[in-house]
């Protein structure tokens, strides 16, 4: 059931060390705010679950909250790498990061599986590449009508679903617009769920009868935080910051450079620094 | 004719892959150029597909990411990320996959994985993504990449996505009845599989390019079919309209 609360209060009841946690957002509504806030809060020994493990995972793995990160690819779109995650992966700094690598077809399956109540997924993938041979959790089946061998992967059942969105209502029934990505799928899927939105409104006034809106009841912690997704975007509020993604590659290349940039904009801060961004488009 | 780059020259040859009735899902950098210019110059009604989720879009800039705004506002519609590869891709709908890569070997298998041991990576690049399951679930796949020696290498640290396999027979092996990568265009040509033996093979020459060049920045000893042509010089409008949309993408994504 939907309980509105600051997005402190969301993280320090919700995430604990040691947490499988899925935050997503499909290059759209990505949850930065809700990020930093587990990073201040110093949460560690977390298993990140992401398809995309862009600039906020490098975020959270260059700031040493995570032990392993489940992912299928991993750097910033249409930039190049994310330095943090690269120098966990291959330098073992801040701390070692084991990963568990699959496809993006897999990932989607293994959302909707969880979201299914099932214990695998089941798709024609991972066909003539090297990936199972790296990847024990890739398995297959035979198909019990006509034998064709099939792959699966587990379900991805997150202790915390992390997500971003653009509104929600008084009683915590929340809208999605735009690339919904899986995120209807991870909320589904996880024991507990937060959710972070621009703003609460009286009627979710949603543009059309089949929108994706997760009710209330199937939604945990709800907190108000405008801008919350910056850089990534919000449809109909803010667009994408892409020139904050370009000089990520900068800003993030050294250790000490990234350390002064996350104590400035996130150690020191608070969620309302996110406001900023924020804004609703005229449309 | 006004001079032309390498990299214009493979974009221009990479774009005029695409049909007009094609279904493209579209992979982001050199690809998306590519589909963009198809779409503005001959092939106007060609659908583009991008794996977040957007179907038919229209963009008037080139995204930086798969999942930018413009995409969705431009698109027919937009699916959820499950539906999109379930349905869309696994449903046997895309008719050309268009791929870029860090690294290719002659049967076109890409690696975009590891350079180096998988768990004691020398370079670890960003991973598959879509690429794995489009390389096997699209009609046919067009991949557009770079020539150099780091790029186009005899023999691949990992397979990401399969091409025609490490010798060429897997696909028949494996029962894969999509055609795998049936061009790969270059800055310095275009490549197209033997059809016995599937390797990649050169099948036409860009203008100004010499065989020695293309020598100097593939890792194999490339194979060239008889009678070479030299790949048509892009003509006013594809360099136009090229130049213009990376214009505006980069005046976009500045702001």
């Amino acid at each position: 059931m939907a309980k509105f609360m600051t997005l402190a209060e969301a993280v320090a009841q919700n995430v604990r060390d040691g947490d499988t946690v899925a935050m997503e957002g499909f290059t759209h509504l990505i949850p930065f705010a809700a990020g930093h806030e587990v990073i201040r809060q110093g949460r560690k020994h977390l298993t990140l679950i992401r398809m995309t493990p862009d600039l906020i995972y490098d975020q959270m793995i260059g700031m040493g909250c995570a032990d392993k990160l489940v992912f299928s690819w991993g750097g910033n779109p249409g930039v190049g790498s994310t330095h943090r995650i690269r120098d966990a992966v291959e330098n073992q700094w801040p701390a070692p990061l084991a990963i568990e690598e699959h496809s993006h077809a897999a990932m989607a399956n293994a959302y909707e599986a969880g979201a299914a109540n099932l214990p695998f997924a089941v798709l024609r993938g991972y066909i003539g590449v090297d990936l199972p041979k790296v990847n024990p959790k890739i398995k297959s089946v035979t198909c019990p009508y006509t034998g064709e061998v099939l792959a699966t992967v587990p379900a991805i059942r997150p202790d915390v679903g992390i997500i971003h969105a653009g509104r929600a209502d008084r009683e915590g029934n929340v809208l999605l617009e735009g690339i919904v990505g899986c995120q209807k799928e991870v909320v589904l899927a996880s024991k507990r769920t937060i959710v972070t939105v621009e703003e609460i409104v009286e009627k979710l006034d949603a543009k059309s009868y089949n929108s994706v809106v997760l009710p209330h009841w199937t939604v945990g912690a709800i907190a108000q935080v405008p801008g919350g997704a910056h850089p990534s975007y919000a449809q109909g509020y803010y667009k994408r910051d892409n020139s904050f993604y370009i000089a990520w590659d900068k800003l993030s290349r050294e250790r000490e450079g990234f350390l002064a940039w996350m104590k400035e904009n996130v150690l020191d801060k608070t969620p309302e620094a996110f406001a900023a961004h924020a804004k609703r488009s005229a449309a | 004719m006004a001079d032309f780059t390498p990299n214009e020259m493979m974009t221009i040859a990479a774009a005029r892959a695409l049909k007009n009735d094609d279904v493209c899902f579209v992979g982001i950098g050199a690809p998306s150029a590519a589909c963009n210019l198809a779409r503005l110059t001959h092939a106007p009604q060609i659908t583009l597909i991008y794996e977040s989720g957007t179907i038919g879009t229209r963009p008037n800039v080139l995204p930086l990411s798969i999942g930018d705004g413009e995409l969705c506002e431009t698109a027919l519609c937009t699916v959820s990320v499950p539906e999109m590869f379930r349905y869309w891709l696994q449903g046997g709908r895309i008719t050309v996959g268009f791929l870029g890569g860090a690294q290719i070997d002659k049967f076109a298998n890409i690696n975009t994985t590891v350079v180096g041991p998988y768990d004691k990576p020398k370079v670890r690049l960003p991973g598959g993504g879509g690429a794995p399951e489009i390389a096997t679930n699209c009609g046919e796949i067009f991949i557009t990449m770079a020539m150099g020696k780091r790029a186009f290498v005899d023999k691949l640290p990992f397979i990401t996505s399969m091409g025609h396999g490490p010798t060429g027979r897997e696909r028949r092996d494996l029962k894969v009845k999509s055609l795998g990568p049936t061009r790969l265009m270059t800055d310095l040509c275009v490549f197209e599989p033997d059809p016995e033996t599937k390797e990649m093979t050169i099948v036409s020459i860009h203008p100004g390019v010499t065989r020695e060049q293309i020598a100097e920045n593939c890792g194999w000893t490339p194979r060239y079919i008889d009678n070479l042509p030299e790949t048509p010089a892009p003509t006013a409008l594809e360099l136009e309209t090229l130049r213009d949309i990376q214009a505006r993408t980069k005046a976009a994504h500045a702001a």
